[in-house]
């Protein structure tokens, strides 16, 4: 099981620095939306400060979503995914390891970017550590009910459109509670109810979402 | 031995597309040392049976038993003497030959030395092609690329689908060499192809 999960994480690390351009893309796209908002808003401190955390957090969403739709639809195509399900380590850790492995390439260089990010939006120390913090437990979710909507969506023709119409209505709770965390303590109120709820989130997700996402693959190779 | 006595049984299977049944009442018995071979036209539905029988698909109706135990129900151990190679290519255009064979036998969970790997592409007709990525490759060595497997991963049951597309006649003749040491080993295999295949021991199985 550790041997097969390793072996489908390395390999997808791999075949990700093959094709650099495809994380590289989702990246630069999460800095340029970030920094769009305060050149077209303006320099007005309590404003940016305001919108701030929320800009971060829905930009780190689009861009999640960017890659999103390859996640398993290549490894579909060539029938690599079908060999996977036949594995006889089990299934469901080699599902867990693709999803870890988005989350290193997709949601970790988004939680070391957004404090630097933060700095446009004349964030404090405490709200930059903060948002970076949330991400920190926001981006494994959206990696995670992110894989649903690929799994779901997988062998569907123009399926990249409608999984991001099914995912991003999912993904509303962890926008709501990360970027509601940074701006309750930008707004000096307490904000460790919606850690908890994040935190709450990630870890019912971690244990449901590889047996969605392993039952709605099977499905998708019948 | 306890091999000898393994048996993989298929149970009055059917399958529907769409409104269409492609077949249905269909039964075999496979004991170790022997194979099957699935004839039938284009669209007969021999991929459809092919992939029942590796437990992709469920069979619209009736069932399938390894060992009297059910793969719908106990997958796992059917799953880890099976060794299923289907239509699409199977390997990683981005990945070398040789690193596509070593991960596809960890994802297995039996990690493979590169000094295996190396001689068993030597022996499917990739030598000296180990560092090339599977992109460059033609047809017929991205098929041996996938073939390789057949040496390295130790299985009870062999699934080909096709196992001769895009193969010279040289390869024809390896892969069925390979597929006779294994059915002497006391393994069973099952194959589709519309050549003739020159092995013995084998069922039939026409579907109209």
């Amino acid at each position: 099981m550790t041997t097969s999960f390793m072996a489908v994480l390395r390999r997808d690390l791999l075949l990700a620095m093959r094709r650099k351009n495809e994380v590289l893309t989702a990246l630069f796209f999460f800095v340029i939306v970030a920094s769009l908002f305060p050149l077209a808003i303006g320099p007005e401190p309590r404003l940016l400060r305001k919108i701030g955390p929320g800009v971060l957090w829905v930009a780190a969403l689009l861009s999640t979503l960017l890659g999103l739709h390859r996640l398993f639809a290549d490894d579909y195509a060539d029938g690599t995914l079908e060999q996977m399900a036949l594995s006889p380590a089990g299934f469901a850790g080699i599902v867990t390891a693709k999803m870890l492995g988005h989350w290193l390439l997709a949601g970790l260089p988004l939680v070391l970017l957004a404090p630097l990010l933060g700095v446009q939006y004349d964030l404090d120390g405490g709200a930059l550590l903060l948002l970076t913090l949330t991400l920190l437990l926001g981006t494994p979710l959206l990696s995670m009910i992110g894989a649903i909507g690929a799994a779901l969506t997988l062998g569907l023709r123009g399926g990249g459109a409608l999984l991001a119409l099914l995912v991003l209505p999912l993904y509303i709770p962890a926008l709501v509670f990360g970027a509601g965390a940074v701006e309750a303590h930008v707004a000096g109120l307490t904000y460790s109810g919606h850690m908890a709820l994040l935190g709450a989130m990630l870890v019912v997700a971690a244990f449901f979402t590889p047996l969605a996402v392993t039952a709605a693959i099977r499905i998708a190779l019948e | 031995m306890a091999r000898a006595r393994s048996h993989l049984r298929g149970e009055q299977l059917a399958c529907i597309r769409g409104d269409r049944s492609l077949f249905s009442g269909l039964g075999f018995e496979l004991h170790g040392g022997e194979w099957l071979h699935v004839r039938g036209a284009n669209g007969a539905g021999k991929t459809s049976l092919l992939r029942q029988l590796a437990g992709l698909s469920r069979p619209a109706s009736g069932r399938i038993f390894w060992n009297d135990s059910d793969i719908a129900r106990d997958g796992d151990g059917y799953r880890s003497a099976l060794l299923y190679l289907g239509h699409p290519s199977g390997v990683k255009d981005d990945l070398s030959v040789i690193e596509n064979l070593r991960i596809a036998a960890a994802i297995d969970g039996a990690p493979l030395g590169e000094t295996a790997a190396l001689s068993a592409l030597a022996r499917i007709g990739l030598n000296g092609r180990a560092d090339l990525p599977v992109r460059v490759l033609s047809q017929g060595q991205r098929r041996r690329a996938l073939l390789a497997r057949l040496i390295v991963r130790p299985a009870d049951v062999w699934i080909l689908d096709e196992p001769f597309n895009a193969l010279d006649t040289r390869a024809v003749a390896l892969v069925c060499e390979l597929v006779a040491e294994h059915l002497a080993r006391g393994g069973m295999a099952v194959l589709t192809s519309h050549q003739s295949i020159p092995l013995h021991g084998a069922l039939e199985l026409e579907l109209a």
